[in-house]
């Protein structure tokens, strides 16, 4: 099978690879760029666990093909703590244990800055909504919707 | 109650050591071990519940360009009978039989063959190369079907297990058991209410959000390495070894971070496989299960039938209960009949009963451990049966619980005295609590139940490394699922006097540590932290006698106070107290680096009630039930950790109420999962669910240094019957099956 080449941007690194057709993003970014911040839980965009931006846009990995992929910006969990530290995002699911396995933690950290670059004060409902597509077994949510709240109100207002 | 202790770390709510790394993706899961020349790994699976492999073909397959290995049942050595321990045991010959099918496949999704190739496109083109011939068999799928005389049989050789005498016959039923106390009919007799209930509760899978993974690699000697996601490597490494006839010296197995377990992640599945694999290639094979293949493949937990008969004076007191239990073991023996039935009736203090248990085979994947394994599904039956009680007798259903309630004494169903033990506690704090009493929104509804899960002790291992400048690395064999090395960095802290910030703790290798048993049964803060005590309380020991060394005295004359060597009081010495530090950094003139261990086999595992309180309401248009409020109380005996004592209640109560309102596996009539992924096997999202709050209740553990008792898996047996009861206090009507579930919501109320 003849491969693909393409050219894309990961955490702001110009990146190129060649790839499969029918090969995904998220198999990309873990088996031949060894991005393996991103994890996969199903494979069918029920979990969420894969999810990165695009452009900015919150998407399942596993459901964007590599090829397109293609002149984009793709944004993993690699790129959300920055050369100060922690992002306060990061910082706060810490502070309020809102990991327990921490499989689904890259996701909903991903999941969770895009909320809060779009609605910088969403209130609980809000919360539990735009993570409704991110499964986390272990927490029962009570830990991350409060870390998400906490997150919020330290971006508004920083320490 | 609890003698009162002024803890420096234990108790408070500091970040875990782990936690960087599992905020920016560094963390190495199953999956994430890519080795140079790596290769997939991928299994073919059976298209039928039941059926007669006649042969199997992988010529075609192992011809393809890219393909570097391929195997069968036959690749492996006779499967020998004999029985693995712990919590994801049994006989080895059944568990080396579901890993790999030998003469018969027993569920739809069992392994038939794998294959190792350059890539997953190639694995997969591969596995559709490959012939099997099958002889198709009626498949046996319902639970009271297969306990019948006349039912297809799964395994011609099984003959039920615990009978009086041995059976002529085979049969499905593998084994049965009976625990019994006292005179039922004439507890009947003395009753002036009776309520009588029949229960069914489907399968229900762990879902854990990380499936199955490792990547293997073997080599010319034929030492294996395997990376992989477990509960525990120990047992890994010992179930590996047994089924492909190797020294257990030649394995070495590294514990990945785990993405979840919940017991399901005690038992082997791709392993020993890739091991096999990595041989035949001669490079490193890792394999990654689909979430379709976790559903298919690998444990859930028992659907089960109960029945349950309980009677009553008017004060409330129970004067006999009988409960019939059925569970589906699946392929092969090992449902969780006996914690099932030695818990039913465990919070309480009866007089007159009868359990009755039966462990049932039948063609769906083989259960594993989850969670509280047998609890949930017949607490559910007894706290149903409780609030129907209650509500004959027109009691608050927290009084009545209270009224027959166990204490330190009441002698277990199960057996032993119960040591001091906190469930009058958890009644007490739940009658009390503001949720119990806030009034409801129109049309809502709430209900209460209790759990209990006794906790394990087992074995565990730890060293205690003292480094140059007098920080510490905790070493211990326990995979970390939920925030454990927080907790040993506490209790290491706590023992030592060092502050937290100054101790590592890191899950070694079977190489690299001693043996520990699986992190479940709730026993790794109780056992594994005991181990890292004992470990810490050895550095002591050695950090006196160095002091005594070097002040010219007697050991026994030497006290640690605050992370210090001290004169013992009444000593009379002008010295400067000896830090930890102090000593660490002329640990070489004074008898070499300090490196404190312990290996134990943990006694005294103290057993941990609950009761949860449940608010709801129900679409009567739609059938859809909402969870408006949930409060779990439980007794942890000594949160280290509260934060993730917490976790573990709302992790529970999370699941609990998604297996009352939604979880359940659907077969066809052919034994075809119909919901094999996240979108139709529904577990709760964010949207799901409100806060959940916690009360922790703390009556000692007398067995654990700090009071601990597991905290792990108690809490989701309750949330069964609280919803349920919550249910039928919003509607009137009393659902005994669960999931509440659209469908059955509707029907029920129409």
């Amino acid at each position: 099978m003849s491969k693909i080449k393409v050219e894309t941007s990961i955490n702001g690194e110009t990146v190129e690879f060649l790839c499969e057709p029918q090969q995904t993003l998220l198999e990309v970014l873990r088996e031949d760029l060894s991005r393996l911040g991103t994890k996969e839980g199903c494979g069918t965009g029920d979990c969420g666990a894969c999810s990165v931006l695009l452009n900015d846009r919150l998407v399942c990995s596993c459901l964007v093909l590599a090829v397109e992929s293609e002149g984009a910006e793709v944004t993993t969990i690699e790129g959300i703590a920055g050369e100060n530290g922690l992002h306060p995002i990061q910082q706060k699911f810490l502070e309020h244990a809102a990991l327990q396995c921490g499989i689904c933690t890259p996701g909903l950290i991903v999941a969770t800055k895009s909320l809060l670059d779009r609605n910088p004060n969403p209130d609980e409902k809000t919360i539990r909504y735009w993570l409704a597509g991110n499964l986390c077994r272990c927490t029962g949510y009570d830990k991350i919707v409060r870390a998400v709240q906490a997150a919020a109100e330290e971006l508004a207002h920083p320490a | 109650m609890a003698e009162a202790h002024d803890y420096k770390t234990i108790g408070t709510r500091p970040i875990r050591p782990d936690g960087v790394d599992k905020v920016t993706g560094r963390a190495l899961y199953g999956a994430d071990l890519n080795l140079p020349s790596m290769i997939y790994g991928k299994v073919l699976r059976s298209p039928h519940a039941h059926a007669r492999i006649k042969s199997i073909d992988l010529s075609k397959a192992l011809a393809m360009e890219g393909v570097y290995a391929a195997v069968s049942g036959a690749d492996f050595p006779e499967a020998k009978h004999g029985e693995i321990g712990g919590e994801g045991g049994g006989d080895v010959a059944d568990l080396a039989k579901n890993v790999m099918a030998r003469d018969k496949v027993l569920y739809h999704g069992h392994a038939v063959a794998a294959v190792a190739a350059k890539s997953l496109s190639v694995a997969d083109a591969a596995l559709e190369a490959i012939e099997v011939e099958y002889e198709v068999l009626t498949p046996v799928l319902d639970l009271l079907e297969a306990m019948k005389e006349d039912a297809p049989l799964l395994d011609d050789h099984c003959f039920t297990k615990n009978l009086p005498e041995t059976p002529d016959k085979p049969s499905n039923i593998a084994a049965v058991m009976q625990l019994a106390r006292g005179d039922v009919d004439e507890g009947f007799a003395q009753a002036d209410v009776i309520v009588e209930g029949e229960y069914n509760i489907p399968m229900a899978h762990q879902g854990y959000i990380e499936p199955h993974a490792c990547t293997a690699t073997v080599n010319e000697g034929g030492q294996a390495t395997i990376w992989c996601s477990t509960q525990g490597h120990f047992e890994f490494r010992s179930m590996t070894a047994k089924m492909l006839n190797m020294e257990i010296s030649d394995l070495k197995f590294i514990a990945s971070e785990i993405g979840g377990g919940f017991g399901g992640k005690t038992v082997v599945y791709l392993e020993p496989l890739a091991v096999l694999l990595a041989r035949k290639s001669r490079r490193p094979v890792k394999m990654m299960m689909t979430r379709e293949e976790v559903f298919r493949a690998t444990g859930p937990t028992s659907g089960t039938h109960c029945r349950i008969k309980v009677g009553a004076k008017r004060d409330g007191t129970i004067t006999s209960a009988t409960a019939w239990l059925a569970y589906e073991a699946g392929a092969f023996a090992g449902a969780p009949m006996g914690p099932g039935a030695m818990s039913i009736f465990a919070p309480y203090d009866l007089e007159n009963f009868k359990i009755e248990a039966f462990d049932v085979l039948l063609n769906k994947p083989k259960v594993a451990a989850y969670r509280a394994p047998g609890a949930p599904q017949s607490m559910h039956a007894m706290e149903v049966a409780l609030d129907d009680l209650a509500l004959e007798l027109g009691m608050d259903p927290i009084d009545l619980r209270m009224k027959n309630a166990a204490g330190e004494g009441t002698q277990a169903p199960y057996g032993p005295k119960f040591p001091q033990i906190g469930f009058k506690e958890c009644l007490e704090a739940a009658k009390a609590h503001p949720n119990y009493t806030k009034p409801l929104p129109e049309g809502a509804g709430r209900g209460v139940a209790a759990g209990f899960w006794f906790n394990v002790g087992m074995q565990s291992s730890a060293e205690v490394h003292v480094n140059e400048d007098g920080t510490v690395t905790v070493i211990e064999g326990n995979p970390d699922i939920g925030g454990s090395r927080a907790s040993m960095c506490m209790m290491a802290s706590e023992t030592l006097g060092v502050p937290y910030e100054k101790i590592r703790a890191l899950v070694g290798d079977t190489e690299s540590t001693g043996f520990s048993n699986v992190t479940g049964g709730s026993r790794t803060t109780f056992a594994t932290g005991m181990a890292v005590v004992q470990a810490c309380e050895d550095i002591i020991t050695q950090c006196k006698a160095r002091a005594a060394a070097t002040w010219g005295m007697d050991a026994d004359q030497v006290d640690w106070k605050d992370g210090q060597a001290v004169p013992a009081p009444g000593v009379n010495a002008d010295v400067t107290p000896l830090s930890l530090a102090d000593i660490a950094a002329k640990a070489g003139r004074t008898g070499g680096p300090l490196l404190g261990r312990a290996s134990l086999n943990a006694q005294g595992a103290g057993a941990s009630f609950s009761v949860n309180i449940c608010d709801l309401q129900v679409d009567p248009e739609t059938g859809k039930v909402d969870v408006l409020g949930f409060t779990a109380i439980q007794d942890a005996g000594k949160a280290i950790h509260p934060s993730y004592v917490e976790g573990q209640m709302q992790g529970g109560a999370a699941q609990g109420i998604g297996w009352a309102l939604n979880e359940e596996y659907i077969f066809d009539e052919n034994g075809v999962m119909e919901n094999a992924g996240f979108l139709d096997y529904r577990i709760p999202v964010a949207s799901d669910l409100p806060m959940i709050d916690c009360h922790i209740v703390e009556v000692p553990n007398p067995s654990h240094p700090f009071g601990v008792r597991g905290v792990g898996e108690t809490p989701i047996v309750a949330p069964l019957a609280a919803t349920a009861n919550a249910f039928r206090a919003a509607t009137g009507v009393r659902v005994n099956d669960l999931p509440l579930s659209p469908p059955r919501v509707l029907s029920a109320l129409d």
